[in-house]
């Protein structure tokens, strides 16, 4: 499988991931860039929602993500959240 | 529509829609904090199959919503004892399982199960929870030390206190798969999941297509 596959499958469930946390339109997320904020413009998510978030992004592309590296740069925006998950798929 | 019932662990309470119809349905809930974002849903659906000619029943787990049985006593055999006693005690011909409830669910029981969950997944979340939390709070946790504490002495996660064996079973357990239960991804239902919200929310829509799958599937 090439990189951008890999890349784009990333980015599809990701993008799934955040549609079903967030409660968001699939046309509203598919609109979303690497510029587009995540959880700092999104207050209400508390500890135990972003807890979901990363436990699902875990269980459906098959990573581990440690505590320590959940870190509020990371899901600041988007393409943050995005190279995170690409870096952790090697 | 509260039933008290005689389970394993003392009188607890049920949900129930019983007019002693033929089809029957066990609906066990989801665990936790996604137990409260899901109960009105969860009940919603119920009422949805009671007005399509179905009966089901939603009994409290040990130690959660109205039941007085201590949480930090039960372990995943006396949930799944209660899941297997108020089956035959209410003559359940289905089960619905909702999330981690498909830990939970009979063997012998046809039916389905909605975005299931393996404990192992669920105590992830919750710890992972609980070290987001602290750091917020300015208070450095480990994962592996809390999981670690939690099997020797107990742990409080998300408002819950879990006994040592729970925690132990719970980070031990996967998720069998079960030929007579279907799974009903959350794709199929469309719409977010409603477990993930931080706060508890209510979409009939959702409520509608779970309901729908299991009367079309019970009724053909």
């Amino acid at each position: 499988m090439s990189g951008h596959a890999i890349t784009g499958h990333a980015d599809r469930v990701l993008r799934q991931v955040l549609q079903d946390v967030l409660g968001l339109s699939a046309e509203r997320v598919a609109a979303f860039t690497s510029e587009t904020g995540l959880f700092g413009d999104l207050p209400e998510l508390d500890s135990m929602a972003v807890a979901g978030l990363l436990t699902e992004v875990e269980d459906r592309l098959g990573i581990v993500i440690d505590d320590d590296e959940v870190d509020g740069e990371m899901l600041e925006t988007y393409g943050a959240l995005l190279a995170f998950v690409q870096g952790k798929r090697g | 529509m509260i039933a008290a019932w005689p389970s394993p662990v003392g009188e607890e309470y049920a949900l129930a829609f019983d007019k002693s119809r033929p089809h029957r349905v066990l609906v066990l809930p989801a665990w936790f904090d996604e137990a409260s974002k899901l109960r009105h849903f969860t009940a919603e659906v119920m009422r949805r199959l009671n007005g399509a000619g179905i009966d089901s029943f939603l009994p409290d787990l040990p130690g959660c919503n109205e039941s007085l049985a201590p949480l930090a006593e039960q372990t995943l055999d006396t949930w799944r004892a209660e899941a297997a006693e108020a089956a035959w005690y209410f003559s359940a011909t289905h089960v619905l399982a909702i999330r981690a409830g498909a830990m939970l669910a009979p063997d012998a029981l046809p039916g389905w199960r909605y975005a299931p969950v393996a404990a192992t997944s669920q105590l992830r979340s919750l710890l992972r929870a609980r070290v987001l939390a602290a750091r917020e709070a300015g208070r450095d946790e480990d994962r592996d030390a809390l999981l670690a504490e939690g099997r020797q002495h107990g742990l409080e996660l998300a408002g819950y206190r879990l006994g040592a064996a729970m925690i132990s079973d719970l980070a031990e357990t996967d998720l069998a798969s079960c030929t007579k239960q279907r799974d009903i991804a959350q794709g199929d239902i469309g719409g977010a999941g409603l477990w993930l919200r931080a706060e508890p929310d209510y979409d009939p829509k959702q409520a509608d297509a779970l309901a729908a799958i299991v009367a079309m599937e019970l009724l053909a």
